[in-house]
């Protein structure tokens, strides 16, 4: 990148219009969840009460968005790895048919995969009351992120030759695929889950069709917290969603940059 | 080979055709049940027609106007080197991973009656402003929802913007408009297809953030997911995700094989 210094006045302004309209409700959303009390304002002190009430009242909702968002990467990785070999390898038309039908759920509104979920599988009453349910509608509408990122990366030349080399040696085809192909494509591996697990952790619009009393996640204790109870705990309750979202973000780019680190790719 | 191929590929087919096509497949028949006429439920009802009218002028407008910021605040963060400038691209993309709720409330915080904008009003002695719960504050949420997508687009693709075909265009005496029309929107051009044709299907499928707003203006998720649980009105429901669906669906369909004619890109973001 080099500098410009001929960047018009114009675009420098809007650039900061922008982001103040980005930044600002965030940094008050946080100082809204600190304060005692939000319509006296600053004046009132600062206070954690907030996000202990809502660690309180909401605190499970994190664990159980953390978990469901652990299951869907695991689950992803095991169906989708897989898939994603098939479909980079296969030169069938069938392969080219499913990798197109795989996008749906993406570009289908949330709302519609719920709904067909729930007019499919809602009688179950087992199935509809557990944390299995959304765990399989953050899967299909997951899945694609998974098998796009991995597809591709089987797909280089490269690695063909190494798969043929390890053929040729001998190596069974579960030998090469956990010995060979799948550290080859490692960190296409660690960038689909990133995006699978944060994907998973703020998804609202399918979760809030799937969702039952008894499962909620963070993001449907958000909406319920917005709805029902005052400012300050709405606010303390996003504040919480931010940190663990930036740990999230953070954590998994560390992980990322270690393995890519070890890789040398 | 192929043999193998299969087997890697079952259990993924396995569980997209159990747990998506199976019951896509019972959604779209449901509505035929209740008469075929249900399927155009939304052409010959004059208040879903209007919701639809609604959802789809408001995501144009949005789309629209979060393409021509997204592009300006793109060229600013993409050829200009300033201190801070990773940092800030760190938060204006955040959130990106944020549910649609977090933006009503943030919407909320703004425009309410407890919000920002009331308390500067009336402290400017114009009396306690609120905007969040009509047409304006929908239309900033979707607004706020789009912007990191297009920031993060632009700002990749003006990086990779060609700099000598802007200096040779300067040097041989090109007004800065003329820059902007003759250098940029072309190299830009394939960006914007792309990046508009998904915040478009985004927009219309937003339900996180109309639903925290409670918005007088109705969109199209909302009633959909009205005529489900408060009606109980299934068969019209899936009849409307249907139309909402095909829409999106069609949206994408048609701008991703256009744009990899015309230059290789792909939608890898969708």
């Amino acid at each position: 990148m080099r500098t410009n210094p001929k960047t018009p006045t114009l675009l420098l302004g809007i650039t900061l219009i922008v982001s103040v309209f980005m930044i600002a409700p965030i940094g008050l959303s946080v100082l809204a969840g600190l304060l005692n009390n939000y319509s006296t304002g600053i004046k009132s002190g600062l206070t954690t009460r907030w996000l202990m009430e809502v660690l309180d009242v909401y605190g499970s909702t994190v664990g159980w968005s953390l978990m469901l968002g652990l299951l869907c990467v695991l689950g992803n990785l095991l169906i989708g790895v897989p898939c994603a070999y098939a479909l980079a390898r296969s030169p069938s038309r069938a392969a080219r048919l499913f990798e197109e039908l795989l996008t749906l759920p993406v570009a289908v509104p949330g709302l519609a995969t719920a709904l067909a979920l729930i007019l499919t599988y809602g009688h179950m009453r087992d199935f509809r009351q557990s944390f299995a349910f959304i765990l399989v509608g953050h899967m299909v509408f997951t899945l694609p992120f998974m098998v796009r990122t991995v597809s591709s990366a089987f797909q280089r030349h490269e690695l063909l030759a190494i798969d043929e080399a390890a053929r040729t040696l001998g190596a069974s085809f579960i030998q090469r695929f956990i010995g060979v192909l799948v550290p080859a494509v490692l960190p296409a591996i660690v960038a689909g889950s990133l995006m699978v697990f944060t994907l998973s952790v703020g998804e609202f619009n399918l979760t809030w069709m799937l969702h039952t009393p008894l499962t909620r996640t963070l993001p449907v204790g958000l909406a319920d917290s917005y709805a029902s109870m005052r400012i300050e705990i709405g606010s303390a309750y996003t504040l919480v969603f931010l940190l663990v979202i930036l740990t999230v973000l953070w954590g998994l780019q560390a992980i990322g940059q270690l393995i890519e680190k070890h890789h040398g790719t | 080979m192929s043999r193998v191929l299969s087997l890697c590929a079952a259990p993924a087919v396995a569980f997209f055709a159990a747990f998506w096509l199976l019951p896509v497949v019972q959604l779209l028949v449901l509505p035929s049940k209740k008469g075929w006429g249900t399927y155009f439920a939304v052409l010959t009802n004059s208040r879903y027609l209007q919701s639809l009218v609604n959802t789809v002028s408001l995501s144009l407008v949005v789309t629209l106007l979060t393409l021509l910021l997204g592009a300006m605040v793109g060229i600013v963060l993409g050829r200009q080197a300033f201190r801070g400038r990773q940092l800030l691209l760190s938060l204006l993309t955040l959130p990106l991973s944020f549910p649609g709720v977090i933006i009503g409330f943030f919407i909320i915080l703004l425009g309410g009656r407890q919000g920002l904008v009331a308390d500067l009003t009336d402290w400017a002695g114009f009396g306690r402003s609120t905007f969040a719960y009509g047409l304006t504050g929908l239309f900033l949420g979707y607004l706020y929802f789009s912007l990191p997508r297009a920031i993060a687009t632009y700002t990749a693709a003006a990086s990779a913007m060609d700099a000598q075909l802007e200096e040779a265009a300067r040097s041989l005496g090109a007004s800065r408009w003329a820059v902007a029309r003759d250098v940029w929107l072309p190299e830009l051009a394939p960006t914007t297809i792309a990046c508009g044709a998904i915040i478009f299907a985004t927009s219309m499928g937003a339900f996180g953030t109309a639903f925290t707003l409670a918005s007088k203006f109705e969109v199209l998720p909302i009633t959909i997911y009205n005529e489900f649980t408060n009606y109980a009105n299934f068969a019209l429901a899936a009849s409307l995700s249907i139309t909402l669906g095909l829409i999106t669906w069609l949206v994408l369909f048609v701008t991703r094989h256009f744009t990899e004619a015309k230059s290789g890109v792909t939608l890898a973001g969708v």
